[in-house]
């Protein structure tokens, strides 16, 4: 079998903050009726982690899950594990309706970190990133420039960027020139 | 600039993250109906000045449908509802009455 590679496989740039594919990850796209006990059972299933609240993501043992629609989780794990995890949830779910897919393979992911992180997103995005509005835990669908993509902030203050693989250079990209030292705009400031 | 909130996510986002499906409540009339029915249902469309109900998409978000209830002159949302009903709510139609008094569009008021 072929070796599996991430999008950019593992690019990075630093400016203001610093911006790094993260790489090869696991992504599991979740749907069905997310008050059921079947979805609570699947998400613990595969990565161990309670049913995320609206626009919330929660860390478990072996990942983590976030809210992306009313009907819609996306599991968050170990690019090797993430087979293992469908087939988990998939028993998880039993006969309840639902969809259980890997999309690791669809998605690219980033990470941004540093001081001036949430300064690189919001020259990008029509979204409120400071620090009040926006805390960990806090997951959000928006889009960057042009396309469609989910961000969320980690504890540690970085924030972590999905994105549709087919626009992964584009988005990193745009990450790095929203970067570039000298372009900050100092709205955020810690 | 247009600020509406998604029923569904609670996100307040501007108008670049969702997608205008134009106007709301329309009766489909099909295969079988009369000809003046079904040219109504197709091109005869509501374009007031002043208060509209339309549906919208959350496309760079949740990606959900629902309805929203604007002033097409000040650009202010009155309030968004589910996409999963033929008329606008009670709660939605007095929060235009508080705004607008004697408001009409099409057969609501």
């Amino acid at each position: 079998m072929s070796e599996a590679v991430s999008a950019l496989n593992a690019a990075t740039a630093s400016g203001v903050a610093t911006v790094e594919e993260v790489g090869l990850r696991g992504m599991i796209t979740l749907r069905g009726d997310l008050s059921g006990k079947a979805v609570a059972a699947a998400v613990k299933a595969a990565v161990g982690a309670g049913v995320p609240d609206v626009r919330r993501i929660v860390q478990g043992d072996q990942g983590a899950a976030a809210w992306m629609s009313p009907d819609e989780l996306l599991l968050l794990t170990g690019y090797d594990r993430a087979a293992e995890a469908v087939a988990a949830a998939q028993d998880a779910m039993g006969t309840a309706h639902g969809l259980v897919v890997n999309v690791s393979d669809a998605r690219a992911g980033f990470r941004v970190s540093g001081g001036g992180a949430r300064e690189v997103l919001g020259k990008l995005s029509p979204v409120d990133f400071s620090a009040e509005a926006f805390g960990a835990g806090q997951f959000r669908r928006s889009r960057l420039a042009q396309v469609p993509a989910a961000i969320w902030a980690n504890e540690n203050g970085s924030l972590e960027v999905i994105c549709f693989r087919s626009v992964a250079q584009y988005v990193f990209d745009l990450l790095r020139v929203s970067g570039e030292t000298g372009g900050e705009v100092g709205f955020y400031r810690a | 600039m247009l600020i509406l909130t998604c029923p569904y996510c609670g996100v307040k986002g501007e108008e670049t993250e969702f997608h205008s499906g134009g106007e709301a409540h329309l009766k489909r009339f099909g295969p079988g109906s009369s000809d003046a029915d079904f040219e109504q249902y197709l091109f005869m469309r509501e374009n007031p000045k002043g208060v509209h109900l339309e549906r919208w998409r959350h496309a760079n978000g949740c990606g959900k449908w629902f309805h929203a209830a604007r002033c097409t002159v000040t650009l202010e949302v009155f309030g968004t509802y589910s996409a999963q009903t033929t008329e606008p709510p009670q709660h939605i139609r007095d929060a235009i009455s508080a705004r607008r008094p004697g408001w009409t569009w099409r057969e609501f008021s």
